[in-house]
């Protein structure tokens, strides 16, 4: 009864999730035994945006291409690569698209100066509301 | 015929808001004012009629009547009844039917109750009120009934979307609802105020508690939806800087900013047209948030009932209302009188700045999820995601979390620097002493955010009961209760928040039946793997045996779930709550050799994230009965006076 | 001054509005595309895949003459449907070599066997890497390869039957 239940799960499961039935890769969802290259890895995998799945980043799904991504990303880091090293051999074959950091093209200098912009016209308003310090 | 009359009570509703609206037109601008009179019963009716067609379609649902496409398509009779009843807001229909309720009703409320309010401007509330009822009206008769039936009715329907399969997803949205929607009538009171240009300190008064209403709610929905996210996704996230739970942020960042400025309004006779304007902004923020989620325009992982028809409609019925709004805003508003200019030391400046930030992060959420829609019509394609906004966002949050010590500490009016300067000792030391600890402990291991978060989480803690410093406690208006507890939540969120990014514990590791792992200080015990049947759903569930340091185990079940209909896998995180944390505990995917995947954390406080959300909410239920008592108190000792005059 | 910052509001909306509706009118383009197009292919060396096809390397595709580099997968549902046109493909005498992506060789002979071989190669992707390495973002893809070995054109998704011309029109374009 159990082992029926088991395969008919399976069974069911298989075109549904349209992924490959290939154990994941060595590093998707291992750790590396050095804690501070992990950390590394996990910052940068943070950032990365899951090809498959659109708006999820690669280290929160379960995609089968992320994981591949997720290993290859710890891979290198243990071969001794820099995460912002990875990061541009990603937008190379990507585009800007798959780091959710955004870049520093022209096209993204509104989006790093929109803090500045605000906080200035915010202050322009708020003047004429505040007293000077009568001195 | 049960659908037939929800329709039926559709479209007599819908008449009702054009003949308020039309009453009010003639009345105001026709000077016909004994039309006028009508328009409260009106309004009464059509909250009536919008109820009872809510209910009926409860009804169809609950019956599970396959001979109406929504019910069709959204249920399945094989389903729990509970989520038969949340399916019927769970799709694009039945919640614009809600949304439509909820209008209805609030306007019914709004007729009813509201007092404090000149009746020109009362009157030309409700007829903002209808205005913007009737925009969904047709919406909903014309391009998405959710009565239509189904002929020839198919034996069953095709189910609910199984990540919506949820006891806190069913409640999850219809709060959230209840918050944008109840933001509608802050948008009327404004509009109101604008066509009679009496923005003055009774109108806030008046609209205040109508805020904080909506205010509470919104941070129920958010602080709910979080808690899923957490939970459901299985990756031990909670908040992922979404476009679509952005879109619920942005409403709430605008009410907080308007809940303190109609507090400045209310008292001090100032800041008239800022408020008129963040009262319009914040319900364009929950109609610009309905069309983001509705429309597609932006991939998001909860985006549900996408259609860009409907998108269209939606966008129609936001140039209309908000551009209108803006429009008779910079047509209105030069004619009202700003107040005197604050002292630079007062309570009126922190709120002032505190409006600021508030309003800084709101721009910046806006812009971070628009951005990649702007360069998209460049031909260029970007992400914006968490790494930009809490770089960005996160530092302006701690600045205006020093301004929440400083704001209650401050004087209205006038205070002195050196004052305030005194009474915030306390505070300070305490954030010196989390400081100086953190320094000595963790220095170099956790970021500069969450350190810095830590040690602001603490002085606002001590900062924000500071209020009742050496306080009557039993005499203390129930108001101030309210603000130090919602100030105290903020400050048990952010530290949660903190916590969780300095010190969460990650392993995953594939292992098999048998096997031992210990990870922060948790042994578990990996059993077995076993199938098991739900109502609607078969799943692999681990039992997995944890304990700590020698204590009694506990037997944890984490889950990979598999819907039927419709057909979709989902994993089902099992958490074990501590007063210290969380252990949260995933399995993943079976590895090779008979091995599986297990996803485990130990997440050091976590729980006091949604906690400081729950105490943010009750600190605004608390204010709104303090200051409704208060109003009620005040009326009855006046009459008891007239009385005794006479 | 005061004038501009009462209808800054309004000309903000404006600007929001238009982007919005330049959001609903554009068409839906949820496709990423590979930015390596018009560059060589990256370096790779791959195993073969099936038993009765030799194994893949970058440098066997500069063949000085355009080929066509399928990505394909024995699990994958659209894969399947794509064959005929690949078939009739290698009719029309188009030379077509393929990346097997996260599979296992029996699969790949049964799926060949099932669904037809129009490959002359093939190489074993277990790990997805060479798939990241050209920027494609899922199966099936298909990529125009000129002589010289340089990406000219990326189709992603299936193949359908009425893209068969465009594909032909790519690859002699690709001369």
């Amino acid at each position: 009864m159990r082992g029926l239940l088991v395969m008919l799960l399976l069974m069911l499961s298989a075109p549904a999730l349209a992924q490959s039935a290939l154990p994941p890769a060595p590093y998707a969802d291992r750790q590396i035994d050095d804690p501070a290259l992990e950390k590394k890895a996990r910052t940068l995998m943070e950032t990365i945006r899951c090809l498959t799945c659109q708006s999820q980043s690669i280290a929160d799904s379960n995609a089968s291409m992320a994981g591949d991504l997720r290993s290859q990303i710890r891979e290198r880091i243990m071969a001794g690569e820099q995460p912002e090293h990875i990061r541009a051999w990603l937008i190379e074959r990507y585009g800007d698209w798959v780091s959710y950091e955004p870049t520093a093209e022209p096209i993204l200098w509104p989006l790093w100066a929109a803090p500045l912009l605000f906080l200035g016209l915010g202050l322009l308003i708020v003047r004429g509301r505040i007293k000077r310090r009568r001195s | 015929m049960i659908a037939e009359a929800g329709l039926a009570a559709l479209w007599l509703a819908a008449s009702l808001a054009l003949l308020q609206l039309a009453l009010v037109a003639i009345g105001l601008a026709g000077g016909k004012s004994d039309l006028l009179g009508a328009v409260r019963p009106v309004a009464v009716a059509q909250g009536c009629l919008t109820a009872i067609a809510f209910a009926l379609l409860i009804t169809l649902f609950l019956r599970s009547d396959m001979s109406v496409l929504l019910v069709v398509t959204n249920s399945h009779s094989m389903k729990p009844w509970l989520y038969k009843f949340a399916g019927t807001w769970g799709n694009h229909e039945g919640s614009m039917l809600l949304w439509v309720t909820v209008m209805g009703v609030a306007g019914a409320a709004v007729a009813l109750f509201e007092r404090a309010l000149r009746r020109e401007t009362h009157m030309a509330t409700l007829g903002g009120q209808a205005a913007i009822s009737l925009g969904f009206y047709v919406f909903l008769l014309f391009a998405s009934n959710p009565f239509a039936r189904i002929d020839p009715a198919p034996a069953d329907g095709q189910g609910l979307n199984p990540l919506l399969q949820d006891p806190g997803l069913a409640f999850h949205p219809p709060t959230l609802y209840l918050g944008y929607v109840g933001l509608s009538v802050a948008f009327s009171f404004a509009v109101g105020a604008l066509l009679t240009r009496q923005v003055d300190a009774a109108f806030a008064r008046a609209m205040r508690p109508w805020v904080l209403g909506a205010w509470i709610l919104l941070t129920l929905g958010i602080t709910a939806g979080s808690y899923w996210a957490y939970y459901e996704l299985g990756w031990g996230g909670w908040w992922f800087w979404d476009p679509v739970e952005n879109a619920s942020l942005m409403p709430w960042l605008a009410a907080t900013a308007l809940l303190h400025s109609v507090t400045v309004l209310a008292t001090r006779d100032a800041l008239r047209a800022w408020t008129v304007m963040l009262a319009v902004i914040a319900f364009s923020m929950s109609m610009v948030g309905t069309f983001l989620v509705r429309s597609g325009i932006l991939t998001s992982v909860h985006a549900f009932a996408v259609d860009p028809e409907r998108g269209t409609f939606i966008l129609v019925l936001l140039g209309i209302y908000i551009g209108g709004a803006l429009a008779l805003f910079g047509w209105r508003v030069g004619a009202v009188r700003e107040g005197a200019p604050f002292e630079l030391v007062s309570r009126e400046t922190m709120l002032v700045v505190n409006n600021l930030l508030l309003s800084v992060i709101l721009g910046l959420v806006l812009i971070g999820t628009l951005y990649p829609l702007l360069t998209e019509a460049f031909g260029h394609k970007v992400s914006v995601g968490a790494p930009y906004f809490d770089r960005i966002a996160g530092p302006i949050a701690l600045a205006l979390m020093v301004v929440m010590i400083l704001g209650p500490l401050t004087r209205w009016r006038r205070d002195r620097m050196r004052e305030v300067g005194r009474r915030m000792a306390i505070p300070l030391v305490a954030g010196a002493v989390v400081l100086i600890t953190l320094a000595m402990f963790a220095w170099g291991r956790i970021g500069i955010l969450p350190f810095l978060g830590l040690v602001i989480a603490l002085a606002v803690a001590v900062g924000s009961l500071a209020p009742l410093w050496k306080r009557n406690l039993r005499r203390t208006p129930l108001f101030t209760w309210g603000m130090v507890i919602a100030h105290l939540g903020c400050a048990v969120s952010l530290a949660g928040m903190a916590c969780d990014s300095a010190f969460t514990v990650e392993r995953l590791v594939a292992a098999r039946p048998g096997d031992m792992v210990e990870t922060a200080g948790w042994t578990l015990r990996f059993k077995q793997i076993i199938p098991i049947a739900g109502d609607n759903w078969t799943a692999l569930q681990a039992d997995v045996e944890v304990s700590r340091g020698g204590s009694e185990p506990v037997l944890m079940h984490p889950q990979s779930r598999f819907f039927a209909s419709p057909p979709t896998p989902t994993t089902e995180a099992a958490l074990l709550t501590r007063w210290n944390g969380q252990l949260y505990v995933v399995l993943g995917q079976e590895a090779d050799e008979g091995r599986w995947q297990l996803r485990i954390w130990w997440k050091p406080f976590v729980t006091l994230i949604w906690l400081g959300g729950f105490l943010i909410a009750l600190g605004g239920a608390l204010a709104l009965v303090g200051r409704e008592r208060r109003g009620w108190l005040l009326k009855w000792r006046a009459r008891k006076a007239t009385e005794a005059l006479a | 001054m005061r004038k501009l910052l009462i209808w800054l509001p309004l000309l903000l909306f404006l600007g929001f509005f238009g982007l919005f509706a330049s959001g609903l009118l554009r068409p839906d383009d949820r496709i990423i595309t590979s930015k390596l197009v018009g560059k060589p292919l990256p370096p790779f060396v791959l195993p073969a895949a099936a038993s009765d096809r030799p194994p893949l390397a970058n440098s066997e595709l500069a063949s000085g003459k355009p080929r066509l580099l399928n990505i394909f997968a024995s699990w994958c549902v659209p894969c399947a449907a794509e064959a005929p046109q690949l078939m009739a493909l290698k009719q029309a005498g188009v030379e077509i070599d393929a990346i097997a992506i996260r599979d296992a060789r029996p699969d790949v002979d049964a799926f060949l066997k099932r669904y037809g071989n129009p490959y002359a190669r093939i190489g074993l992707d277990a790990r997805s890497e060479v798939q990241i390495a050209l920027g494609s973002s899922g199966v099936p893809e298909s990529f125009v390869i000129d002589g010289k070995g340089r990406i000219a054109y990326q189709h992603v998704g299936d193949i359908r039957e009425d893209d068969v011309p465009m594909i032909l029109d790519r690859l002699r374009r690709a001369q």
